[in-house]
C-alpha cells in the first residue's frame, strides 16, 4: 500500500493538451474519484499513473518511488478497464492468475490467492468458465478479481461500471465499496457518474479541461463548490444559474434575483459579498432549494415565496421536478409528491436562500 | 535522456519487421530493378543494348498478338467469373441458411485444387480423339468441337477453364458481401413495395458495389498474370495464338534462353498491374478511412 | 377489404417459392459445372487402360470394373512418392518461415508503430499484388547465383515472396481488431513483447493464424511456374511439375495414371479445405476487404 503523488502533471498529444498541470496527493488507503465531463483528461491521468501513457512533464510518485520511467508491470498497480479487457481465450482462473504466472509465483501460492479473491467476489464457481460464458456483471467481477489477486499498491478503475445496466451498476457500486472497506487499498477511480462519485469517494476530484477544479470530500464538493463549473457539474438536475444583484434593503443584505424575489443572505455570506453591492453577480440555487409553499418541513427557515407559472412537470415518483420561467431563464425546482402541480398552472414556490451560491461572473469563482 | 519505455519500443518494432523488410527488398524490389536492367542486355547478357529488346518486340507480330490475347482473355474471363460468381452467391443466399454451407462447400472445390492439376483434367476432357465432352455433344447430335486445335476454340477453352477456376473466388467474396447487408433493409424495401428485381438493383447492388469493384480489380491482376492454364492446355498454340504475357515470357526467356527478352516481355505487365494496384490501394484506403 | 391482403400474402408466398426453385435450379447447374471435371478425372483414374482407350462406351462411367492399378503403379513404380515428399518438405518449411516472418511483422505493424511503418504496411499490400509471373526471370538469375537452381531449396527461397505479404496483411487485420485494452491489461500484468505475442495475440487471433497458415500451405503446394522454371531433375521435383512433366508420356494410355496423379497431388489441399473451410473463407474475405 502506498500513497500516490502527482506533481504538475502535463500530457500533450501532438497538438491536444489533454492534461495541463495536475497536482494531487492521494494518501494511503484513500478512495479518490476523478469526475469531469467527457474529454477533460480523466482517463489520461489514470493511464499516466498506470504507465500506459508517457508523461510529457511533471512527476508521478507511488510511495517514495518516482515512477515516470518505470514500466507498468513494475509499478505494482492493477487496473480495471471499462470493457473489462479479459483475455478471451483463458478461463476465469487463468485470467486472474496471468499476472502472477508471468511473475513466476509458485503454483500453490497462485491457487490460494485466486481462491481468496474468488471468494471475496463470489465467483468461486465460475473459475472454469471463459469470459464469453459470463454475464456483464460476472465479467466485471472477474476483472476486479484479476486486480485483487495481484495485491497491488494501487487500484486504478476507468469507468468500470459504465457498461452495466442501472440495477447492476447499483449492486456493483456497493460491492466496490465493500471491497475497499475490506482491502483498504489506495484507489483511483474514474467516472462521469456523479452518484458513483458521491457514494464511493473519500475525496472527489472534479476535473475540467485538463485541470483540477476542486478536490474535496463529496460533501464539500456538493455544498461548497469553489467554482461555477463545479457548482454546475455536481448535482442532478443541475444547479440553477441566474443573474442577481446584491443590495442593502431594510438593513439586510439581499440578493435580488433578476425578475424574481429578493433573498436575504445569511450574515456570514453577507459580510463576504457586501463589497460586490451594485454589481451583477450570478446566483446559483439548487433545485432542492426551491420548494412548494406548503412544504412539510416548514417553509419557515427564511424562505421567500414567489409566484410563478409552471412550464413543464416531470413526476419521478420519489419527487417531482418542476420547470418554470423567471424572466429569461428557465429554472428547475424539486417539490414533494404530496403536491400535484400541473403545467400552465400558477403557483407559489419558496426560494430558500441559505444555500445560495453567489458567483463572480468575471472569475467564475464562488464568493 | 529518453525513458527506457520510449527507447525500447521502436527498436523492438523495427527488429520484428527486419525479416519482412529483407524479403521485400531482396526478393521483390531488387529483382524488379534487376529485371529492368536485364531487359536492356543482349541475349548473351554481354552487352548493353538499351531499348533494343523492346523495339524488337514492338516489331513482332507475335508480340502484339500476345498483348491482344492477354487483354481479351483477362476481360472476358473476369466478366464471366463475376457474373457466375454473383449469380451463384445470390442463389446460395436465397436458399435456407441450413443448406448454404453444403452448397458453398461444393462450389469452392475448383478453387482449391492446384490449377495446374485441374487443368490436366480439362486437357483430358478436350483430348481430340477421346474428348468426353465431344462424346456428349455427339449424343446430342452436335458436331464435335476442335477444342484445342482451332484458334477460336482454343481461346474459348482457356477462358472456360479460367472461369471455372476463378468463379468460386467471386462467389466467396460476393456471398460475404451479401451477408453483410442488414436484413431490415430488405424488409423496409418490401414495405415500400419493392419487388425482387427492385430490391436487387436498389439495395443489393449499391451495398456490395465496393466489394464488386475490389474483387474485380484483384481478379483482373490475377487473370492477366495467369500462367498455369495456358501452359498446360495449349502451351501457347496453335501457332502462338493463345500465349499470354507470362507463357510467352517463359517460352522466350526460359525455354529459348533469351533471358533479357523474356524479362522485357514480363515487364510489359507492369504498367497495367501498377495502374490496377493504384486503384485498389485508393479503394482500400478509402474503406479503411471510412471504417476508422 | 379482407380479400386484398389474402391474395397479397399468397402471391408473396408463391413469389418466394419460385425464387427458391429458381435458386436451387441455378445451384444445380453450377454444381454440375464446377464438379464434372474432378468427377471425370476420378472416373478415368479408376478405369483400366483398355476401357480408356475404347471409344464406343460411355466415358462418364466405369463399365469395365474399377481398378486401382494406376494408383498402385504411381505409388510403387514412379517418382510420385519422391514428388510428394519434396512438396511436403517445401510446403512445411515455407509455411513455417512465412508464419514467423508475417506474425512478427504484423504484430509490429499493427501495434508498435515506428517511423515508416505506414509505408511498410502499404508496401506489404503492394507486394501482395505482385504476381509470380512478373519476377520469375530475374529471380531465376538470383536463384542461379545462389547455386540453388535445380534444387527444391530454390522454391523455399522464393515462395515466401508469394505467401508472406498476404499473410502479413491479414494478420495485421486480425491483430488490429484486438481491443487495445487487452494489451494494456497484459502490460500491467507484466507481459513483455514476446509474452504478449505468444500468450495474448496469437491465441486471440488464432482463427486468423489458421487462415494464414492454410493460405500459405495452399500457395506453396499449388505453385507451378517456379518449379517449372527452376527445377529439371526428377529427384528434386514437386508434385505440380512432376505430375505435368513426367507422367505425360508419349503413348496414349498414360491418362489413367495422369489423372490418378493429379487427384492424389490435389488431395492434401482439398482435404485440408474440407475440414477448415470456414477459416479459409474468413481469411480470404477479410484479407481483401479489411484494411
Ligand atoms: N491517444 C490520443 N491521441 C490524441 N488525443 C488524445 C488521445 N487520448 C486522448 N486524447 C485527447 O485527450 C483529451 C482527454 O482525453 P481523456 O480520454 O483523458 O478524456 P476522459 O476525461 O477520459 O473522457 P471520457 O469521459 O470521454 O472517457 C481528449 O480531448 C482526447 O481527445
Ligand atoms: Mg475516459
Amino acid at each position: 500500500m502506498a500513497d500516490v503523488t502527482l506533481q504538475n502533471l502535463v500530457k500533450t498529444f501532438d497538438t491536444v493538451e489533454a492534461v495541463r498541470g495536475i497536482d494531487l496527493r492521494i494518501p494511503n488507503n484513500e478512495f479518490v474519484v476523478l469526475v469531469g465531463p467527457s474529454g477533460c483528461g480523466k482517463s489520461t491521468v489514470l493511464r499516466m499513473i498506470a504507465g500506459l501513457e508517457d508523461i510529457t512533464s511533471g512527476d508521478i510518485r507511488i510511495g517514495d518511488l518516482r515512477v515516470n520511467d518505470v514500466p507498468p508491470k513494475d509499478r505494482n498497480i492493477a487496473m480495471v478497464f471499462q470493457n473489462y479487457a479479459l483475455y478471451p481465450h483463458m478461463t476465469v482462473e487463468q485470467n486472474m492468475s496471468f499476472g502472477l504466472r508471468l511473475r513466476k509465483v509458485a503454483k500453490s501460492e497462485i491457487r490460494g490467492k485466486v481462491q481468496r479473491a474468488a471468494d471475496i467476489l463470489g465467483i468461486a464457481e465460475l473459475l472454469g468458465r471463459r469470459p464469453r460464458e459470463l454475464s456483464g456483471g460476472q465479467r466485471q467481477r472477474v476483472a476486479m478479481g484479476r486486480a485483487i489477486v495481484r495485491d497491488p499498491q494501487v487500484f486504478l478503475f476507468d469507468e468500470p461500471l459504465s457498461n452495466l445496466d442501472a440495477k447492476l451498476r447499483g449492486q456493483m457500486r456497493i460491492e466496490i465499496q465493500r471491497l475497499h472497506q475490506q482491502l483498504r487499498t489506495t484507489t483511483i477511480y474514474v467516472t462521469h457518474d456523479q452518484v458513483e462519485a458521491m457514494t464511493l469517494a473519500d475525496r472527489v476530484v472534479v476535473m475540467n479541461a485538463g485541470r483540477i477544479e476542486q478536490a474535496g470530500t463529496p460533501d464539500e464538493v456538493y455544498h461548497q463548490p469553489r467554482t461555477r463549473f463545479v457548482a454546475g457539474f455536481m448535482g442532478s438536475p443541475a444547479m440553477n444559474f441566474l443573474n442577481c444583484q446584491v443590495t442593502e434593503e431594510n438593513g439586510h443584505t439581499v440578493a435580488r434575483l433578476a425578475d424574481g424575489p429578493a433573498l436575504p443572505l445569511p450574515a456570514e455570506q453577507a459580510a463576504r459579498v457586501r463589497s460586490y453591492a451594485g454589481r451583477t453577480l450570478v446566483a446559483g440555487l439548487r433545485p432542492e432549494n426551491i420548494r412548494e409553499a406548503a412544504s412539510h418541513d416548514g417553509g419557515n427557515s427564511g424562505g421567500v415565496p414567489h409566484d410563478i407559472s409552471i412550464d413543464i412537470v416531470e413526476p419521478l415518483g420519489r419527487e417531482t421536478i418542476v420547470y418554470f420561467r423567471l424572466g429569461d431563464s428557465t429554472l428547475c425546482a424539486r417539490v414533494g409528491t404530496e403536491v400535484h402541480p400541473r403545467a400552465g398552472e400558477r403557483t407559489s414556490l419558496v426560494f430558500h436562500p441559505d444555500r445560495l451560491h453567489l458567483i463572480d461572473p468575471e472569475t467564475d469563482l464562488v464568493l | 535522456m529518453l525513458p527506457p519505455l520510449l527507447r525500447r519500443k521502436p527498436a523492438v518494432a523495427v527488429l520484428m519487421c527486419v525479416p519482412l523488410f529483407g524479403l521485400i527488398l531482396g526478393l521483390v524490389a531488387y529483382p524488379f530493378f534487376h529485371a529492368l536492367f536485364l531487359a536492356t542486355l543482349n541475349k548473351a547478357e554481354t552487352a548493353f543494348v538499351g531499348l533494343d529488346n523492346f523495339s524488337f518486340l514492338f516489331g513482332r507480330q507475335t508480340f502484339w498478338m500476345v498483348v491482344r490475347q492477354s487483354l481479351l482473355f483477362a476481360l472476358v474471363a473476369v466478366v464471366f467469373k463475376a457474373l457466375i460468381g454473383l449469380a451463384a452467391a445470390h442463389a446460395i443466399n436465397t436458399i435456407p441458411t441450413k443448406g448454404q454451407r453444403k452448397w458453398r462447400g461444393m462450389m469452392l472445390i475448383p478453387w482449391v485444387i492446384p490449377p495446374a492439376l485441374s487443368t490436366l483434367g480439362w486437357w483430358w476432357l478436350f483430348e481430340p480423339t477421346y474428348s468426353a465432352i465431344n462424346w456428349g455433344l455427339t449424343k446430342l447430335a452436335v458436331p464435335a468441337v476442335p477444342w484445342l486445335s482451332d484458334t477460336f476454340w482454343a481461346r474459348f477453352s482457356i477462358i472456360l477453364v479460367n472461369v471455372w477456376v476463378g468463379a468460386p473466388f467471386f462467389l466467396i467474396m460476393y456471398l460475404a458481401a451479401l451477408k453483410s447487408i442488414p436484413g431490415e433493409l430488405y424488409e423496409a424495401a418490401e414495405m415500400d413495395g419493392a419487388g425482387p428485381w427492385q430490391k436487387f438493383f436498389y439495395i443489393t447492388l449499391p451495398m456490395i458495389r465496393n466489394i464488386i469493384a475490389i474483387t474485380t480489380l484483384f481478379s483482373i491482376i490475377v487473370t492477366l498474370a495467369n500462367f498455369d492454364i495456358v501452359r498446360v492446355l495449349t502451351q501457347g498454340g496453335p501457332l502462338n495464338t493463345t500465349h499470354l504475357f507470362a507463357t510467352y515470357a517463359f517460352r522466350v526467356g526460359i525455354e529459348s534462353g533469351d533471358i533479357p527478352l523474356g524479362a522485357a516481355v514480363s515487364l510489359f505487365m507492369f504498367p497495367m498491374l501498377a495502374i490496377l494496384a493504384f486503384i485498389i490501394l485508393r479503394n482500400v484506403r478509402r474503406r479503411a478511412a471510412s471504417l476508422a | 377489404m379482407t380479400a386484398v391482403p389474402v391474395t397479397g400474402a399468397t402471391s408473396l408466398r408463391a413469389n418466394r417459392r419460385w425464387a427458391l426453385i429458381a435458386a436451387y435450379a441455378c445451384l444445380g447447374i453450377f454444381v454440375v459445372f464446377f464438379l464434372f471435371p474432378p468427377y471425370y478425372m476420378l472416373v478415368t483414374s479408376l478405369k483400366t487402360n483398355a476401357e480408356i482407350a475404347e471409344l464406343a462406351s460411355n466415358p462418364w462411367i466405369v463399365t469395365d470394373g474399377v481398378t486401382f492399378s494406376h494408383y498402385e503403379h504411381l505409388l510403387t513404380e514412379s517418382s510420385f512418392p519422391r514428388f510428394f515428399l519434396n512438396t511436403t518438405i517445401v510446403t512445411v518449411v515455407v509455411v513455417a518461415i512465412t508464419m514467423v516472418i508475417s506474425v512478427l511483422a504484423a504484430y509490429s505493424l499493427a501495434r508498435l508503430r515506428f517511423w515508416g511503418s505506414g509505408v511498410l504496411a502499404t508496401g506489404v499490400f503492394l507486394t501482395y499484388l505482385v504476381p509470380d509471373t512478373l519476377l520469375f526471370i530475374p529471380l531465376f538469375k538470383i536463384v542461379g547465383w545462389l547455386g540453388l537452381l535445380d534444387t527444391y531449396w530454390s522454391l523455399i527461397l522464393v515462395y515466401p515472396t508469394l505467401t508472406v505479404p498476404f499473410c502479413t496483411w491479414i494478420m495485421i487485420g486480425y491483430f488490429g481488431s484486438i481491443p487495445r485494452e487487452l494489451d494494456e491489461a497484459a502490460l500491467i500484468d507484466g507481459a513483455n513483447h514476446l509474452q504478449m505475442l505468444l500468450k495474448v495475440f496469437i491465441p486471440v487471433a488464432l482463427p486468423g493464424l489458421i487462415a494464414a497458415t492454410i493460405f500459405a500451405f495452399t500457395v506453396a503446394w499449388a505453385n507451378f511456374l517456379y518449379p517449372l522454371a527452376y527445377i529439371y531433375s526428377e529427384s528434386e521435383m514437386v508434385l505440380t511439375v512432376g505430375t505435368v512433366t513426367t507422367l505425360i508420356k508419349g503413348d496414349v494410355f498414360h491418362w489413367g495414371g495422369l489423372m490418378a496423379g493429379a487427384l492424389l497431388a490435389a488431395a492434401p489441399p482439398v482435404i485440408l479445405y474440407a475440414f477448415l473451410m470456414d477459416y479459409y473463407i474468413a481469411g480470404l474475405t477479410s484479407g481483401a476487404t479489411k484494411g
